[in-house]
């Protein structure tokens, strides 16, 4: 009698996840070079590179150009060495052989880059500044970019955390019980959907610190996917899981721990994909407009102080953060979803 | 395999319980309409005795034995067990149903352990979910997940799952109904083994005539929907059964004259 049911949100649970999987698959480049061959090629782009820093002279002020040629030189004497040195190195030169490719282009598009803005100016100055001024920054203006990482890792973690928190249990009882989601439902349905930046000027004077604000918006930005693919996954466990469940002794309490929250965690981790986006970009708009510290406060000082090489620095670090919280938790899901290998395509 | 199997498990004692089924009426809901399904059914099972439940599809044989595992409530009537009313599901009444429904999420072992888990006896009784998975021959496979089974190894499973409770009935609703004829024969030869070793008393829904003829002591055989009872027959061969008895032969041209379906034979 429930197998339309079954069979229904087996589907909805096998899209959802792709979509999430497609999200967080790197894409396979399948390229195949003679072994070696590649390594090589990339050791010479990277020469290519230092050459192209020390050949033409800087049509600017910069202290790091002879460095980053170093640096250059010193790259290229390593994808040299290890791809000499190559199945002596096991595993590694296996990960070397993959990524060649990629040193390979991305050398050739350093090298574009600092012709392009040190040599020659094709790209207008201030705002395009070369790879030898980004540099500058990571060196130069460490200690606050560390503290500006710091304050936004801590404001985000602790946001998101509580949301991931509290949507999850939200959702949790919105699925299994009827009275609290008779009441939680429509409250859900009229706020969710709203941006949480849309709450920016009211939380920023109703909270006693911005600090505590910008966390209850990450916390919301995060909480509203959690709580509804929580929901979602949560009413559409099956029937016949529960049914065995009961015949077999089992207690409600159970029954949502063992039962109804084991089969809806491939939604949940969705929700949190979703919840770790807009919770991002929550937190740079937060501050960027009311707290004094943060990623997306340095932004926004270094535009005030058009130090363009500053903005490029700190958006870079910024997207490392990002993706690597990504990366973070599809491997937590991975580990903790090993069950679903086999059952969808990852 | 299976015989194997049963030499080394541990022997249980012989626990069937009695079945009341007394007067026993129900009706679904359906957009506003009742929808009758079972009308006056009345039978009684003695400790031990294999039933099969026949009739045609939708007629309410599956709706009974949820009656029986206490997932529903009678509309009107009875069901003892030993005596006492059922009130709801208890771990003495296991269901095998037509779809193993294993928990993907959790290995072989941990499916079958549910029941044990559930009832917080598990940490004392480990060695209780090794012997069930070695009674249907799975022990190699406790570590796998269920996807990676079989059809015919995911209904093993189920059976474990139910058998580590040590039921008093197995209730098994088509739980042969989607493997393949090969898996099936087997399986119905395991079947009987287990409930002639362990002594429990079963209820088995089947489409199947020579199935239920195959397994059971008695076959009921129930009209369509709302079901009532057409026929009650003993079925009065020793086991292990042949299919080719000829006894069992008749006995089948009789049900499938029950059910209309005589011409055909």
């Amino acid at each position: 009698m429930s197998t339309y049911s079954v069979s229904k949100a087996v589907a909805l649970a096998q899209s959802a996840e792709e979509g999430a999987a497609l999200v967080g698959r790197p894409p396979s480049l399948s390229f195949s070079f003679p072994a070696g061959g590649t390594g090589v090629f990339a050791s010479l782009a990277w020469i290519g590179f230092g050459i192209s820093c020390l050949w033409w002279p800087d049509i600017g002020d910069w202290t790091r150009t002879h460095q980053l040629a170093a640096a250059a030189f010193v790259i290229a004497g390593a994808i040299f060495l290890a791809t000499v040195a190559g199945s002596r190195l096991g595993r590694f030169n296996a990960g070397l052989q993959k990524r060649a490719p990629w040193l390979l282009v991305s050398a050739l598009f350093l090298t574009l880059w600092e012709v392009a803005t040190a040599k020659f100016a094709w790209l207008p100055l201030p705002f395009f500044p070369p790879p030898q001024s980004i540099i500058e920054v990571y060196t130069d203006d460490l200690p606050k970019l560390l503290d500006s990482i710091f304050a936004s890792v801590k404001l985000q973690l602790g946001g998101y955390v509580i949301g991931a928190a509290v949507g999850f249990l939200t959702g949790v009882s919105i699925g299994w019980s009827r009275s609290v989601g008779y009441w939680v439902h429509p409250v859900l349905r009229f706020i969710g959907p709203l941006p949480a930046t849309a709450w920016l000027p009211i939380a920023f004077f109703t909270f006693p610190s911005s600090w505590s604000a910008s966390t209850f918006l990450i916390a919301l930005a995060t909480g509203f996917p959690v709580t509804v693919l929580t929901w979602s996954g949560v009413a559409s466990v099956s029937n016949a899981y529960y049914d065995v469940a009961r015949t077999l002794g089992a207690k409600p309490s159970f029954l949502v721990l063992k039962v109804a929250i084991p089969a809806a965690l491939p939604h949940v981790f969705v929700g949190l994909f979703m919840g770790l986006g807009s919770s991002f970009a929550v937190l740079v708009v937060a501050e960027m407009i009311g707290v004094k510290a943060g990623l997306g406060w340095y932004l926004q000082w270094a535009q005030g102080w058009a130090a363009y090489a500053n903005m490029y620095a700190a958006l870079i670090v910024m997207s490392l953060l990002c993706s690597g919280a990504i990366t973070l938790l599809f491997r937590t899901r991975d580990r903790l979803l090993i069950w679903q290998k086999g059952v969808v395509k990852w | 395999m299976v015989a194997h199997a049963l030499a080394e498990a541990v022997t249980y004692p012989a626990v069937g319980a009695s079945l009341d089924v007394e007067r026993i009426s129900h009706a679904f809901d359906i957009d506003g309409n009742v929808l009758p399904v079972l009308d006056d059914v009345n039978f009684s099972v003695k400790p031990g005795e294999f039933i099969a439940l026949l009739g045609p599809s939708g007629c309410g044989k599956s709706t009974l034995l949820r009656l029986v595992a206490g997932l529903e409530a009678p509309r009107s009537g009875v069901l003892r067990e030993d005596g006492d009313p059922v009130t709801g599901p208890f771990p003495s009444r296991v269901v095998v149903f037509q779809d193993p429904t294993l928990f993907p999420w959790r290995t072989v072992w941990n499916n079958v352990a549910l029941g044990l888990e559930a009832q917080g006896i598990l940490k004392t009784q480990r060695q209780r979910v090794d012997a069930a998975l070695e009674l249907v021959g799975l022990s190699q496979f406790r570590n796998a997940y269920p996807h990676q089974l079989s059809g015919g190894m995911a209904q093993r499973v189920a059976l474990a799952r139910a058998l580590v409770n040590d039921p008093k009935i197995l209730i098994l609703d088509e739980p042969l109904g989607k493997l393949d004829s090969l898996t099936r024969i087997t399986m119905q030869a395991e079947i009987v083994a287990l409930w002639q070793r362990k002594g429990f008393t079963t209820l088995l829904v089947t489409h199947d005539v020579e199935e239920a003829l195959f397994l059971a002591n008695r076959v009921i055989v129930f009209s369509d929907r709302p079901a009532r009872i057409k026929a009650d027959i003993a079925v009065d061969r020793p086991y292990p059964r042949h299919r080719g008895d000829p006894r069992l032969a008749e006995l089948r041209r009789n049900i499938l004259g029950l059910l209309g379906l005589d011409a055909t034979w």
